[in-house]
């Protein structure tokens, strides 16, 4: 595999507990930079599990335990003096559903620049949220009405206010949680290309139940079963020539 | 940048610096408020708790005299005979009051002589207890210290507090006229608003039909829960003691206007518990051929019991704490006796709480904080049974 | 005969008839079916039937005599009422005997009946609503047709001493004429109603986003029921801790500071009645915080934003409707609280802005013109019905506002 270096993100060892139930078996991945890496597998299986470690987004649930590494170019994110609220600028996520503030476009957009003190309000401010719009291609369509409510907008354009939102904290990696499955196929059409842009600035790791999805819009490809990796490669070849056989299985729709 | 730089700089702003820190210490700080607000609520109750106790609890206790009381046959007549001169200032006069129907009752007392433990006047008991403004004069201070030292007077288990009914003379007054006249009026109150109660929860969520009379209901139940409860004293007097006649101050007046009151909690409260029970209950039943009324009463009542039962004690704690509609409904009246039928003049604890603490005489004062102690006893355990009642019913479903 | 006697006589009887009833329907039902028909309803109900027809005539003839008697209209002796009661509910029993064969559908009439029961029921609510308006309007109308309602509602002066000599119809010449301005009233309601959501807001509030953001299962499960506690508390007592603990309290912490409090003091009842709502803001605002998607909460942590931040920027202002609404509700709480304000507040209406100083509110005036031993008809008294009338429509408007704003909250979220 590739050297260090090119890795945005080093798993190893990745155990997870859900109070007694353990969800992940020790996984180890890398997550090359500047690529799509999609995680598929039957659900249940710990997709969402295994992306919520990456930006510790299990912090929050009680009962949750993590063992292992997960080191961001070199740097151990679970290490006692990392501050998760600083990581998570450097890895942000989307969610499955679109969830956009019960704010203005603008305030979704502007919230956490703010916060972070990335730039004063004003004209600065209005130039992050255009830049952060534009890049989410949604600028075109919500340029003249920046101060209406974003949740009037529809699933598709929410879901694009939401990148458009964590792009805005300029991270190094973007998580997405099958970011799709709520939308119409026009709309993922539209997030599918995005993310095809988004991966040269970027690293992108997301979750997607759709085959299609995974073959069209990834690099590489993870397939996870029962709280283990079963297999990880260049997508062409998991999607052409699985080595397992149950990741064939899966991809060709035999189960799952 | 190489790519050992920049790792080393993110490394350095993963870690926490003098802006992170900031952001940290306002996110403690956050926190912090809450439970300092926990914190304060908290304070308050075990401030309060020690207060009343500490206040209440000297009115478990009553001081008692040992003296010689002769029955001879003027007593009958002046009861002030029956004890040493001496002694008479220090004995409660609600005791030597009672000597000639004594002895109405046991003419084979008269002419006899006792050493008996009698019940002390106020006074005494309050200097005893160490209380300021006790008003006991010198010279019988001296008195009964020197008795103290005999062994003659002691702090004995106050049994009247429990025996005895409102009285003007603290040392004689008791809970038992009010402790009864709350049961009374808890028993109506309960009588009427149960069975109302869940039966207008019962037509709301299973039989009324979605009409304007419906909505009005509702947003009636939901208004009245909101009315200040003073105001249902207000409808108790124009329309139950001005207008149908009930006798002002009667456990009927008093347990009517509590359950108008009470009404709407056990309404909501049944309304949910009823909403709580899965829709896929009834559909079995209707699928068996069981009417709705069946249905209703066969499967799903049983189910909802649980919370009708936490409703319908929540509702009787709310009423038992009442005071302000009964004080309208005139039930703050001198009660020496425990009443004896719904239409006789009553009062409840709160209300003898309320009575007493308006008492000009300092000695009243312990004894309305043991009056709230019972008051509080009763009402916490029935909020606890309440509580303990609903999360056993939650864990169900 | 006393009314309990009638009352004992009228349910010892009625009790044992039903039963009878019971059984001599169910009885001949089931002798119907041993004749081999079959029944359309199961026995019991045609005995219910037979119970209905029996009750339904004695109760109702009894409650309308008594009605007729209380309104003074007849005067109708116990034992008449008990006889024609009685007669007419066996009346009934015989004619449902009749009704019942094999066929009859007696579960059917005896579940309408039921219905009508439960509608009648959920009408007491309804009464009860028009109870206390039509109370409140009736001694009111009869107030003001004494007492201008203007002067009733800008001035400032009460002074009702000499109401009496209007009510006793005595001639008021030469006498100052009774004032019932209620503007320094309303005055003492509201300073303090303001100390108690100075106290009951913050603590609420913030008690509340702790149990629901920062404490754990376990916490939350041990301090919900300490809070609740608070609201357990009957308000007599804590009238009597007002006045008896804190009053003179606050008034030795004020001449500390050279200052001078009254024992009747505005700050006393209004930081106890605060403490009181504490418990009711808290449950009110932890629903609706509780309400608030964790999708929400989710997207701003990924924004890496703390938790704090999170809660200030994200949960308080999309929960802010329903708290809002919860404190229109805890208003109306402290403005209607009576108990507190009657033991630790004073009497003397006193228009004034100094919480130091005592001043009276609508409750305690209330109370303090029905417990008295005035004439019913005397201004003075009517005045507590105007005062209850006032106090009627605030809670409502209150109410209605709060209701509409938390519906609109739910909604959105729903
Ligand atoms: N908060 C949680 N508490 C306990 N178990 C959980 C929690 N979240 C997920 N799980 C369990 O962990 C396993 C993996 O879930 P998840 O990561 O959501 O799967 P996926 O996203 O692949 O469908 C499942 O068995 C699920 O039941
Ligand atoms: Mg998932």
């Amino acid at each position: 595999m590739a050297t260090d270096m090119k890795n945005k993100l080093t798993i190893r060892g990745l155990k997870l507990w859900y109070g007694d139930f353990e969800a992940l078996h020790g996984i180890d991945l890398d997550i090359l930079a500047g690529k799509v890496t999609a995680f598929i597998g039957p659900s249940g299986c710990g997709k969402s599990t295994f992306l919520r470690c990456l930006n510790r987004m299990n912090d929050r649930i009680a009962g949750c335990r993590v063992e292992g590494d997960v080191l961001l170019e070199g740097n151990d994110i679970y290490a006692p003096d990392v501050d998760v609220v600083q990581l998570r600028t450097h890895i942000g996520m989307v969610f499955q559903k679109p969830n956009p503030f019960p704010k203005s476009i603008y305030e979704n957009i502007a919230y956490a620049p703010r916060i972070h003190g990335m730039v004063q309000d004003g004209p600065d401010m209005d130039e992050l949220v255009e830049t952060a719009l534009r890049k989410a291609s949604i600028w075109d369509e919500v340029k003249d009405k920046l101060q209406q409510p974003g949740t009037a907008l529809s699933g598709g354009q929410q879901q694009r206010l939401c990148i458009a939102r964590t792009i805005a904290v300029q991270p190094d990696v973007i998580l997405m949680d099958e970011p799709c499955s709520a939308l119409d196929p026009i709309a993922t059409a539209k997030i599918e290309e995005l993310m095809d842009e988004l991966k040269q600035e970027y690293t992108i790791v997301i979750v997607t139940h759709n085959m299609q999805q995974a073959a069209r819009a990834s690099d590489y490809t993870a397939y996870f079963y029962l709280g283990d990796l079963i297999e990880y490669g260049e997508t062409s070849q998991i999607f052409t020539a699985p080595s397992n056989q149950r990741t064939e299985d899966y991809i060709t729709g035999r189960f799952g | 940048m190489s790519d050992a730089s920049k790792s080393n700089a993110l490394r350095a702003d993963l870690r926490a610096d003098k802006r992170k820190r900031r952001r940290a210490r306002a996110d403690m700080r956050f926190k912090w408020y809450g439970l300092t607000a926990l914190g304060l609520a908290m304070l308050f109750l075990v401030f309060f708790f020690v207060d009343i106790i500490s206040k209440g609890l000297p009115a478990f206790q009553q001081a008692e005299i040992l003296v010689q009381v002769s029955y001879s046959e003027s007593v009958k007549s002046n009861y002030n005979r029956a004890v040493d001169k001496r002694y008479r200032k220090l004995i409660s006069r609600s005791w030597l009051r009672t000597i000639p129907m004594q002895l109405e009752e046991h003419p084979d007392m008269i002419g006899t002589t006792a050493e008996q433990w009698v019940l002390a006047d106020y006074r005494v008991d309050q200097f005893l207890k160490g209380h300021e403004g006790h008003k006991l004069k010198k010279k019988y201070q001296k008195l009964v210290r020197q008795l103290q030292e005999e062994g003659k007077v002691r702090l004995a288990f106050n049994s009247g507090f429990f025996s005895n009914g409102d009285s003007k003379l603290p040392e004689n007054a008791g809970i038992l006229a009010s402790a009864v006249g709350s049961v009374l009026v808890l028993l109506l109150t309960m009588l009427f608003a149960v069975p109302v109660g869940v039966m207008t929860a019962i037509y709301l969520e299973e039989f009324a039909p979605d009409n304007r009379f419906t909505q009005l209901i509702e947003v009636n139940i939901n208004n009245l829960a909101a009315i200040p409860s003073i105001l249902y004293g207000l409808l108790g007097l124009a329309i139950f003691i001005n207008f149908m006649g009930v006798p002002r101050s009667s456990a009927l007046a008093g347990g009517l206007t509590l359950a108008l009151m009470t009404l709407p909690i056990i309404i909501i409260a049944t309304r949910a518990a009823l909403r709580a029970v899965p829709e896929s209950i009834r559909e079995a039943a209707y699928g068996l051929g069981a009417s709705s009324l069946q249905t209703v009463w066969h499967h799903v009542l049983p189910l909802a019991m649980p919370g009708i039962l936490t409703g319908s004690i929540i509702g009787l704690a709310q009423a038992m704490g009442e005071t302000a509609p009964l004080l309208i409904v005139g039930m703050m009246a001198y009660i020496p006796e425990a009443p004896h039928s719904i239409l006789a003049a009553t009062t409840v604890l709160p209300a003898q709480v309320y009575t007493w603490s308006g008492e000009s005489i300092r000695a009243f004062e312990e004894r309305t904080a043991a009056g709230i102690m019972v008051l509080l006893a009763v009402l916490l355990s029935l909020n606890a049974l309440a509580i303990r009642l609903r999360n056993r019913s939650e864990q169900t479903w | 005969m006393t009314a309990s006697t009638v009352f004992l006589w009228f349910f010892g009887g009625l009790i044992p008839l039903a039963a009878m009833a019971f059984w001599l329907a169910r009885g001949k039902a089931l002798g119907e079916a041993a004749a081999g028909k079959r029944l359309h309803s199961l026995p019991s109900f045609h005995g219910w039937y037979a119970v209905v027809w029996l009750a339904v005539p004695a109760i109702g003839s009894a409650v309308l005599f008594s009605l007729l008697h209380l309104l003074h209209i007849v005067d109708v002796p116990g034992p008449m009422l008990l006889a024609t009661a009685f007669a007419l509910g066996s009346a009934g029993l015989w004619l449902a005997l009749r009704h019942i064969h094999a066929g009859f559908r007696a579960r059917q009439a005896v579940e309408k009946v039921m219905r009508g029961m439960l509608f009648i029921a959920a009408t007491i609510s309804v009464l009860t609503t028009i109870g206390i308006v039509l109370s409140v309007i009736f001694e009111s109308v009869r107030f003001f047709q004494v007492i201008s309602f203007w002067d009733f509602i800008t001035g400032t002066k009460w002074q009702p001493d000499t109401a009496f000599l209007i009510g006793a119809g005595r001639d008021t010449e030469g006498v100052a004429p009774p004032l019932f301005g209620s503007v320094p009233i309303f005055a003492g309601t509201f300073m303090i109603t303001a100390i108690a959501m100075a106290v009951a807001v913050p603590v609420g509030l913030f008690a509340a986003i702790y149990m629901s953001e920062y404490a754990s299962h376990s916490a939350r499960n041990k301090l919900k029921p300490m809070l609740e506690i608070l609201a357990g508390i009957p308000t007599v007592v804590y009238g009597f801790f007002a006045a008896i603990t804190i009053s003179p309290l606050i008034v030795q912490i004020a001449h500390a500071f050279g200052l001078e409090a009254a024992y009747t003091n505005a700050l006393a009842p209004g930081l106890i009645m605060g403490v009181m709502i504490i418990p009711f803001v808290s449950s009110l605002s932890d629903d609706v915080i509780k309400a608030v998607p964790q999708s929400l909460r989710d997207g701003s942590l990924a924004l890496g934003t703390t938790k704090a931040e999170t809660i200030r920027h994200i949960v308080l202002p999309a929960a802010m409707p329903g708290i809002v609404s919860a404190f229109l509700l805890a208003i109306s709480r402290a403005i209607g609280e009576t108990m507190i304000v009657v033991m630790a507040a004073g009497l003397r209406p006193n228009l004034t802005m100094n919480p130091l100083e005592g001043m009276t509110t609508v409750t305690v005036k209330i109370v303090e013109a029905l417990t008295g031993d005035q004439e019913f008809d005397s201004a003075f008294t009517l005045a507590a019905f105007a005062l209850g009338l006032v106090l009627l429509i605030i809670t409502l408007i209150l109410n209605i506002v709060s209701t509409v704003v938390v519906r609109k909250f739910k909604q959105r979220y729903e």
